[in-house]
């Protein structure tokens, strides 16, 4: 009989969180700044756009398929929104900023899905290709200089503060508001998954295609859906990043991708889709951001932490695969006795 | 008075690109009746139910559901006049619950937007006491075994007010038991006025069920009456269009010095204990035992999937040890696994790479390169040998049928010479005339001297086909029978018993 200790030991967010427990005590152990109120806020600053992308991931993988190009469009839809805005003189509040990013970020997943849907091509090459067109689009006619100089309202945006503090050395620290975006777009991407129609479909595409087809769902409506709601949020996070680092760096983000995907895989979903969950992802983010940032206090060379992260990724993808096989055949005979 | 048909199909044709699938068929379905259409794989059958179904059209012939006329069928009009199809693949979704792949199609059908668990939960439980089964709401389907899969599936069609039910093959992958509660199942919707279309080639199963019998034969209608004016060899004889003996292997081979694989104490913790049999040259052994009993595992050990743990495998007196499928081929051994469709084949390729996959390196040229020329010569050659119904060898084996399907898995093993063939439950989903050809090649094989091992539940098979049969209960092996000396009964009452 499956106890309740069982099921939870199958859980795949229970052992991510089992490891970022073991993590935190490691590090705090080594060194006791990891458990201060800086760090702990540093952490969650660190969060919030890795979050933001991986939440985006999360919804294609589940749906079976992979966005390699969000990066791209992120840069590419803060660089446009960057520009605009100083160009125009806009000195409005940040929530049009934001919706102008995403519109753009929109489109530019729309761009995706219309390859995907309307020609049946996969979606990683799909993405591949866009990914390498929208940087080459941006460097080649939008620009391709860093801009420091950025609207007022993104500038306050990234001044904007839930708490502060000052530490007994007399060093500021600060809870950035940005974090509720993260907040937000993790409540709405958990109950579209799961108490939307929308979400089952996403589900039950990634199960099985075919199957969902039968059933009656759109898969074309679906999957422009996925791919557009990827390209909002990789517009919003986008936008967030610029603020929050007050310079828009054409050559940023791109690169970071893998960052993203490994957090979503450690969080439970199967790159070959149908499972995955938003409390997972965010364990999963939680454990790679854990893990940069506690690889700097423990003195690890940078390098060293991509080194890290990718092992990280082979152990924590291996572990629940290896402790399944364990578990694959039940006792011969009692299934006869039913 | 007869009561008026449910559906009825008048003269229906179909071509596919210039080949008659059906010729003129006529098929009614009466409210509330148990109809089977049977026929050989390859006579019809699954056209005609995409037809019904609404997922191909018919060229001509009228199609007419509850009084309404259709010229051209689409699914959803099917579904909407109440056709649900349970096709062999279930159409389920793996990753999701049982209470949610049910609820499925009746949430889309609402339209809804947002769904709650508990609604999930109420559908699925108005599905489960409508189906009279237990099953855990909660479990995600790819847990489950094949049968409770199709439970899921019947329950799912019956939420969606259906008064027709098409099966596809349903028994084909079940054990009796499984197959005896579906049975119950399918006469429980009779009394709720729910008609069910059961397409089979198990011919027990049919008989058992049925009050309306429907044979195809080559597209065409070659019977269509009651089931008591059918025995079984008149049900053979319309199928096939000729006669099968079900004759009894009769060549005992001599025994030789050194058996050809002996198993002594083989044991696999939770799979099977203490197996100890020997198998020689030229002698077909069955193992039969029901699902679970350790049979399936047994074939995995012996094939090295899932090495036993303790005891010896001798293979001519020599002691081997099996750890991996590597280990298997190198010491002779050859598994024709139980689902060809998933383990089996490749099923995009043709028919000469999924022959050739195992002996690929014979057929490599110099700089081991594989010549395209050579592989398919050896795929015709292939098809000559086992009279392989299939147009050339370059056809994808998924457009095969599965007895032919099975014979290109067979072609691959055969061609790799090995001296003990396992098979597990070599013509599951297999017609009757492709059976019997089957068991024709076995037995050739046998008498050439290779050890045939056969693990299957379907007793005829292992009745008419072994010269020994061994029971395996619990993940031992219990009884070993004479192969001439038991009959059906016996054998049926101390599977069960």
């Amino acid at each position: 009989m499956p106890s309740r200790w069982n099921m939870l030991w199958k859980k795949n967010e229970f052992l991510v969180g089992l490891t970022i427990l073991g993590l935190c005590l490691f590090v705090g152990s080594v060194n006791s700044a990891f458990w201060s109120l800086p760090n702990l806020f540093d952490l969650l600053r660190s969060s919030v756009v890795l979050g933001i992308f991986a939440l985006g991931a999360l919804v294609v993988i589940v749906s079976g398929g992979i966005d390699v190009s969000f990066t791209a469009v992120a840069v590419l839809s803060m660089y446009i929104t960057t520009k605009l805005l100083l160009a125009w003189g806009y000195a409005g509040p940040f929530l049009w900023i934001c919706l102008l990013s995403c519109s753009i970020g929109l489109c530019l997943g729309l761009v995706n899905a219309l390859f995907i849907s309307a020609f049946r091509l996969p979606t990683l090459i799909v993405t591949l290709g866009t990914m390498s067109a929208f940087r080459g689009f941006l460097l080649a006619f939008i620009g391709s200089n860093h801009i420091s100089v950025l609207p007022q309202a993104m500038v306050a945006f990234s001044q904007w503060d839930l708490l502060r503090g000052r530490t007994p050395d007399g060093v500021l620290y600060s809870l950035p508001g940005a974090v509720l975006f993260l907040f937000g777009a993790a409540l709405f991407t958990w109950a579209l998954l799961r108490y939307s129609m929308l979400g089952r479909g996403i589900y039950a595409l990634g199960g099985d295609a075919v199957a969902a087809e039968r059933v009656g769902f759109s898969l074309s409506r679906i999957q422009f859906f996925i791919y557009g709601y990827v390209g909002v949020l990789a517009g919003l996070g986008g936008i967030i990043h610029t603020s929050l680092s007050r310079m828009a760096n054409p050559f940023d983000l791109v690169g970071t991708e893998m960052n993203v995907l490994a957090a979503v895989v450690l969080g439970g979903a199967r790159i070959t889709g149908g499972h995955g969950s938003v409390p997972g992802t965010l364990l999963g983010v939680g454990l790679v951001v854990i893990m940069n940032n506690s690889l700097i206090l423990l003195g690890v060379p940078s390098y060293w932490q991509r080194v890290a992260v990718g092992l990280l990724l082979l152990a924590g993808t291996a572990a629940p695969i290896l402790l399944a096989r364990t578990r694959k055949r039940p006792h011969a005979g009692e299934e006869e006795r039913s | 008075m007869a009561p008026t048909p449910y559906l009825e199909l008048k003269d229906i044709c179909k071509d596919f690109s210039g080949v008659r699938a059906l010729e003129t068929a006529n098929l009614s379905v009466a409210p509330g009746e148990i109809r089977c259409l049977v026929g050989e794989n390859g006579s019809g059958k699954s056209t005609l139910i995409k037809i019904v179904a609404g997922v191909v059209h018919h060229d001509r012939g009228e199609i007419r559901i509850d009084g309404h006329s259709f010229s051209r069928l689409h699914p959803i009009d099917a579904i909407r006049e109440g056709i649900q199809v349970i096709f062999q693949d279930f159409s389920l979704f793996p990753n999701l619950t049982v209470a949610e792949n049910m609820a499925m199609n009746t949430l889309l059908a609402e339209r809804r937007r947002l769904v709650t668990r508990r609604r999930i939960r109420d559908i699925a439980g108005e599905a489960l006491s409508r189906l009279g089964v237990e099953l855990d709401p909660e479990a995600l389907v790819e847990d489950l075994p094949v049968a409770s899969k199709q439970l899921v599936a019947i329950g799912r069609a019956l939420l969606q007010n259906a008064r027709l039910i098409i099966m596809d093959e349903p028994t084909a992958a079940l054990t009796r038991p499984e197959v005896r509660r579906l049975l119950e199942i399918i006469r429980a919707l009779k009394e709720r006025n729910i008609a069910t279309l059961f397409v089979s080639h198990k011919l027990d199963e049919v008989m058992d069920v049925s009050e309306q019998i429907t044979v195809l034969r080559n597209g065409r209608v070659v019977a269509d009456e009651p089931r008591a004016a059918f025995d079984a060899a008149r049900l053979v004889f319309c199928m096939t269009g000729r006669r099968i003996a079900q004759a009894r292997r009769s060549a005992v081979p001599e025994r030789t010095d050194t058996p050809l694989l002996s198993l002594r104490h083989l044991s696999r913790k939770g799979s099977f204990r203490d197996v100890s049999f020997d198998l020689w040259p030229g002698e077909i052994l069955g193992v039969t035992g029901l699902l679970g009993s350790g049979r399936t595992e047994l074939a995995l050990a012996l094939f090295g999937m899932e090495p036993a743990t303790e005891g010896e495998i001798r293979i001519e007196g020599r002691e081997v040890s099996i750890r991996s499928i590597h280990d298997a081929l190198r010491n002779g051994l050859g598994y024709v696994p139980e689902d060809r469709l998933t383990e089996g084949l490749f099923l995009s390729k043709s028919l000469a790479d999924n022959a050739a996959a195992g002996t690929a390196r014979d057929l490599a040229g110099r700089l081991g390169l594989l010549p395209p020329r050579a592989v398919l010569r050896f795929g015709e050659d292939w098809i000559r040998r086992l009279r392989i119904a299939a147009p050339s060898a370059s056809v994808p084996v998924r457009n095969l049928s599965g007895g032919n399907q099975q014979r290109v898995v067979l072609a691959r093993w055969i061609a790799l010479s090995p001296k003990v063939l396992v098979l597990n439950g070599p013509t599951v989903g297999v017609d009757i005339g492709s059976k019997s050809e089957i068991h024709a090649i076995l037995e050739d094989l046998a008498a050439k001297g290779m050890g045939i091992l056969i693990m299957s539940d379907d007793i005829p098979e292992v009745l008419h086909n072994c010269n020994r049969i061994l029971l395996m209960k619990r993940g031992r092996i219990v009884e070993e029978f004479d192969g001439a000396a038991t009959d059906e009964n016996e054998l049926a009452r101390k599977l069960a018993g």
